[in-house]
């Protein structure tokens, strides 16, 4: 399999506190790659350092093989149809309907007829699971799952080959982040996406995840996911030799 | 070239080519609308090497749908793509009716919205009524207890609404002035009256422009700031969360803006004042010859004892009335960033607008009681 994105010596720092020193994270084509740590721990800052919306104080980040800091302006906007990004708090445009901030990459990025557009925006709007009438509500509409899936819909607009979400079950009850687990699990095999996901959720990490990064002292380690658990990092053995990491751990060990 | 067709008699046979990708997708679209179906009875597709994301697959279902209303069933050649099921999948079950009336020929719709418009305009009015209620009764109760009234506050706001505004208001009390000699000298020269442009620049400034231009400038900068600062924090659940602590919104937001304001406007406009009558008497200076001590004199003579006080007694007023309509536009944000914007706008141009038509009323009224 070949690394889709890799990221070498990314070193972040505010003034003088240092968030990442020499990270390293490479994502497989096709697989979902979980990243965990601690608040604070600068998985935001590397999510935006992928993203290009933060230089790195220095490292690189490959993607497809190419290094973003050497793409050309008209490249790196070419790039960034390729992949989708959920926010945090969904960051849906308040302004627009779903519909709209579906339609909103898609009319960016692409030469489409009107018709065209309403209609592959619905078929996002439906995808995620959203009843039909949510397509034209405001995001101040909507619940909170709700807004996870039209900022998942948006995230898909363009059929990226890479998907980013940042936090996507967090502030979720359990059982719609299960569905909203499942809901991933679906459109990852059937679009055949690559997933790099920043979540806190210990369900949403053993249920979805292929290899999990942890970032600990500003550097990632990252393996599969049952090899992880058994990681001697101290933080690593806090995180999932918890309650309710064990019971959940028990569960993929039994399988 | 993404799709190719070939015919041999009634038989048309597409042949998909290359991968067809969200990103290519208009020239897609442009392809499959060119591709003619008359005369063929039967279709065939042929998916080959070419692969499909989502939105290569909705737009080959979109022709798929074309061809059958044209009467044909179109047959593929080795597996439907997995893409194409997805999208079928996804659209199974009722494909929802669109809903295109037009909304301004009904004449119904035309008298509903009418009725709409007048109980939304009362329904405002009357929050305006209510919101002011509220605060009247919340700065009284702040002006009882020291506590609830948060004097740090209060010394922010009097910093940025008033501090920070002395260089342009000065400015503009000088310009007033500038533009009342220029204008003086010009016509009341005709008469030879060119010692009443003295008169006519201490009155104009001190009774009304003073105050008045003040009040236009504090309500373009701190009105709309009040506006925007209260309206993104009702966007982010601020205000909610004062509630749920138990602060009263309008006591930690409302009261302590409306109250700096009604220290400050006065001030500005004293400031302006001071300015105005410092640069008329420069003007008078450069453009009458006038020597300065004539023009101290023929100040002191041109005005009442009241003058200045029936300019300045109008600031406080200004000041709630700006401050008001900031606020109330700012906790009436709810939803989206574009309320935030129009909520902005809407309380300067009340602002203004009523700062205005309370000059009009006091003008109305000073007349009456002949000051």
């Amino acid at each position: 399999m070949a690394a889709i994105l890799e990221v070498q010596g990314i070193v972040t720092r505010f003034g003088s506190q240092v968030v990442h020193d020499s990270l390293d994270m490479q994502v497989e084509q096709g697989e979902v790659f979980g990243i965990i740590g601690g608040s604070g721990a600068g998985k935001s800052v590397l999510l935006r350092t992928i993203l290009g919306l933060r230089r790195p104080d220095a490292g690189s980040v490959r993607f497809l093989g190419r290094n973003l800091a050497d793409l050309e302006p008209g490249e790196l906007y070419r790039l960034k149809a390729s992949y989708g990004v959920t926010f945090q708090e969904g960051a849906l445009f308040s302004a627009l309907t779903v519909q709209q901030n579906v339609q909103l990459p898609m009319i960016e990025h692409l030469e489409l007829s009107d018709r065209t557009l309403d209609e592959l925006a619905l078929l996002k709007v439906r995808l995620v699971g959203l009843p039909l009438d949510a397509g034209l509500k405001y995001p101040s509409q909507l619940s909170g799952g709700m807004i996870k899936r039209a900022a998942l819909a948006r995230a898909l607009a363009l059929d990226p080959v890479l998907l980013f979400l940042d936090e996507p079950t967090t502030g979720l009850d359990p059982i719609s982040a299960a569905a909203f687990d499942e809901l991933l699990i679906y459109l990852q095999r059937q679009l055949k996406l690559t997933v790099v996901m920043i979540t806190h959720d210990l369900d949403s990490i053993f249920r979805t995840c292929n290899r999990v990064g942890v970032i600990v002292d500003g550097r990632m380690i990252s393996d599969t996911l049952p090899g992880i658990v058994h990681d001697p990092h101290p933080w690593i053995q806090a995180y999932f030799g918890g309650e309710r990491a064990r019971a959940r751990a028990a569960g993929i060990h039994g399988a | 070239m993404f799709i190719t067709a070939r015919r041999s008699a009634d038989q048309l046979t597409l042949t998909l080519t290359g991968h067809w990708r969200a990103t290519e997708s208009g020239a897609i679209e442009a392809e499959l609308r060119a591709i003619d179906f008359s005369g063929a009875r039967q279709a065939r597709l042929a998916v080959g090497a070419s692969s499909l994301d989502l939105s290569g697959a909705w737009l080959l279902h979109d022709f798929l749908e074309r061809a059958r209303q044209a009467g044909l069933e179109p047959r593929f050649e080795g597996e439907t793509p997995s893409a194409l099921a997805l999208v079928e999948r996804t659209y199974s079950g009722e494909i929802p009716a669109r809903v295109t009336e037009s909304e301004w020929l009904d004449p119904e719709r035309a008298v509903a919205g009418l009725g709409r418009r007048a109980v939304s305009g009362w329904r405002s009015f009357a929050m305006g009524l209510e919101f002011a209620g509220r605060v009247l009764v919340a700065s009284l109760r702040a002006l009882v207890s020291g506590r609830r009234l948060r004097p740090t506050a209060i010394a922010r706001h009097v910093y940025d609404t008033g501090i920070t505004a002395i260089p342009i208001v000065s400015l503009v009390g000088f310009l007033i002035s500038v533009i009342l000699a220029y204008m003086g000298a010009e016509e009341l020269g005709k008469f030879g009256a060119d010692i009443f442009v003295v008169d006519l620049v201490t009155v104009g400034v001190l009774r009304e422009l003073g105050v008045l231009l003040t009040a236009i400038i504090v309500a373009g900068r701190s009105g709309s700031a009040f506006a925007a600062e209260i309206g993104a924090m009702q966007l982010n659940e601020e205000v909610d969360a004062l509630h749920a602590i138990g602060v009263d919104p309008i006591e930690a937001l409302v009261v302590p803006r409306i109250l700096a304001l009604l220290v400050v406007l006065p001030l500005l406009t004293i400031a302006a004042d001071i300015v105005g009558l410092v640069g008329g008497g420069l003007l008078c200076h450069a453009l009458l010859d006038m020597p300065m001590l004539q023009y101290v004199n023929r100040v002191q003579g041109a005005i009442a004892d009241t003058t200045f006080w029936v300019g300045l007694i109008k600031a406080p007023v200004f000041a709630a009335l700006i401050a008001g309509a900031g606020c109330a536009c700012g906790m009436r944000v709810r939803g989206s960033s574009r309320e935030l914007g129009r909520l902005t706008t809407k309380a300067v141009v009340v602002a203004i607008f009523s700062v205005i038509v309370a000059d009009a009323l006091f003008a109305v009224l000073f007349m009456k009681l002949d000051l």
